[in-house]
């Protein structure tokens, strides 16, 4: 493959990682948050978006020991970090945001106070805007 | 009740992406038990939206909830819905055998 295919130098893209699906049932949470966590190589402006059931993705105190399966949950303090560095890094020039829907919260009868990490709640509306602000959304 | 047919449903969906458990809720005979288990058990959560319309049905149902997927999700200090069980594998595998089938609705 040519270098040129990936020299991205300078160029910066709006990238949304929609999460909608609960954590061990399937398999879509931890593959996104593994393609959140590679892409953050490329030094992208990034939004991290928990909505539905990917709100789930995010809980405190899980443990997966009975169930045999890995406990991922943790791995959102690299995305926080991530998100961290953006903030705070002049050099990088990009922006990161953590954010999750309003409804899905309500619905579900849960507060950011559940969750592992600092997150941003925003309802639909807003939502929708920053949605519909990006280049790319990936979903999953 | 059908033939005095015991049956165990497992409903391993969320309520929230399938409806798995409604069409449980609506087609298993009263006296059937239902088992939430995998995703199936954030229907379980007292607090969430729908709840009630588990909880009316307590009355006609034996309800059971697993236990290691409740702490997988990070559920464990969380309310549940009055008139559940909580059960182990083990637990999961007494219900088995004590009932005549186990149906899943997936």
């Amino acid at each position: 493959m040519s270098e040129e295919f990936f020299d991205i130098e300078g160029k910066k893209k709006r990238f949304m990682f929609l999460n909608r699906k609960a954590p061990y049932g399937t398999i879509y949470a931890l593959e996104t948050l593994e393609t959140v966590l590679i892409s953050a190589a490329f030094e992208q402006n990034a939004v991290i978006a928990f909505v539905d059931d990917g709100v789930y993705q995010i809980m405190q105190g899980q443990d997966t020991g009975a169930i045999g399966m890995k406990n991922f949950s943790r791995t959102y303090g690299a995305v926080e970090m991530e998100k961290e560095d953006a903030d705070e890094d002049p050099d990088l020039d990009i922006e990161w945001r953590i954010v999750v829907e309003r409804e899905s919260l309500e619905q579900r009868g849960l507060t950011a106070d559940d969750f592992i990490i600092a997150v941003e709640v925003l309802g639909c509306e807003e939502l929708s805007r920053l949605m519909n602000e990006q280049d790319v959304v990936l979903s999953g | 009740m059908s033939n005095g047919r015991k049956v165990l449903h497992t409903v391993n969906k969320s309520p929230f992406e399938r409806n798995s458990l409604d069409s449980c809720l609506r087609l298993a005979v009263k006296g059937s038990g239902i088992l939430l288990l995998e995703d199936g058990v954030y229907a379980a959560l007292k607090d969430s939206e729908g709840s009630q319309t588990l909880s009316s049905h307590s009355g006609d149902f034996s309800l059971y909830v697993l236990g290691p997927d409740i702490e997988a999700r990070g559920l464990a200090g969380k309310p549940l819905i009055e008139g559940c069980d909580v059960v182990d594998y083990s637990g999961f595998v007494d219900l088995a055998a004590e009932y005549d089938t186990v149906q899943s609705w997936l």
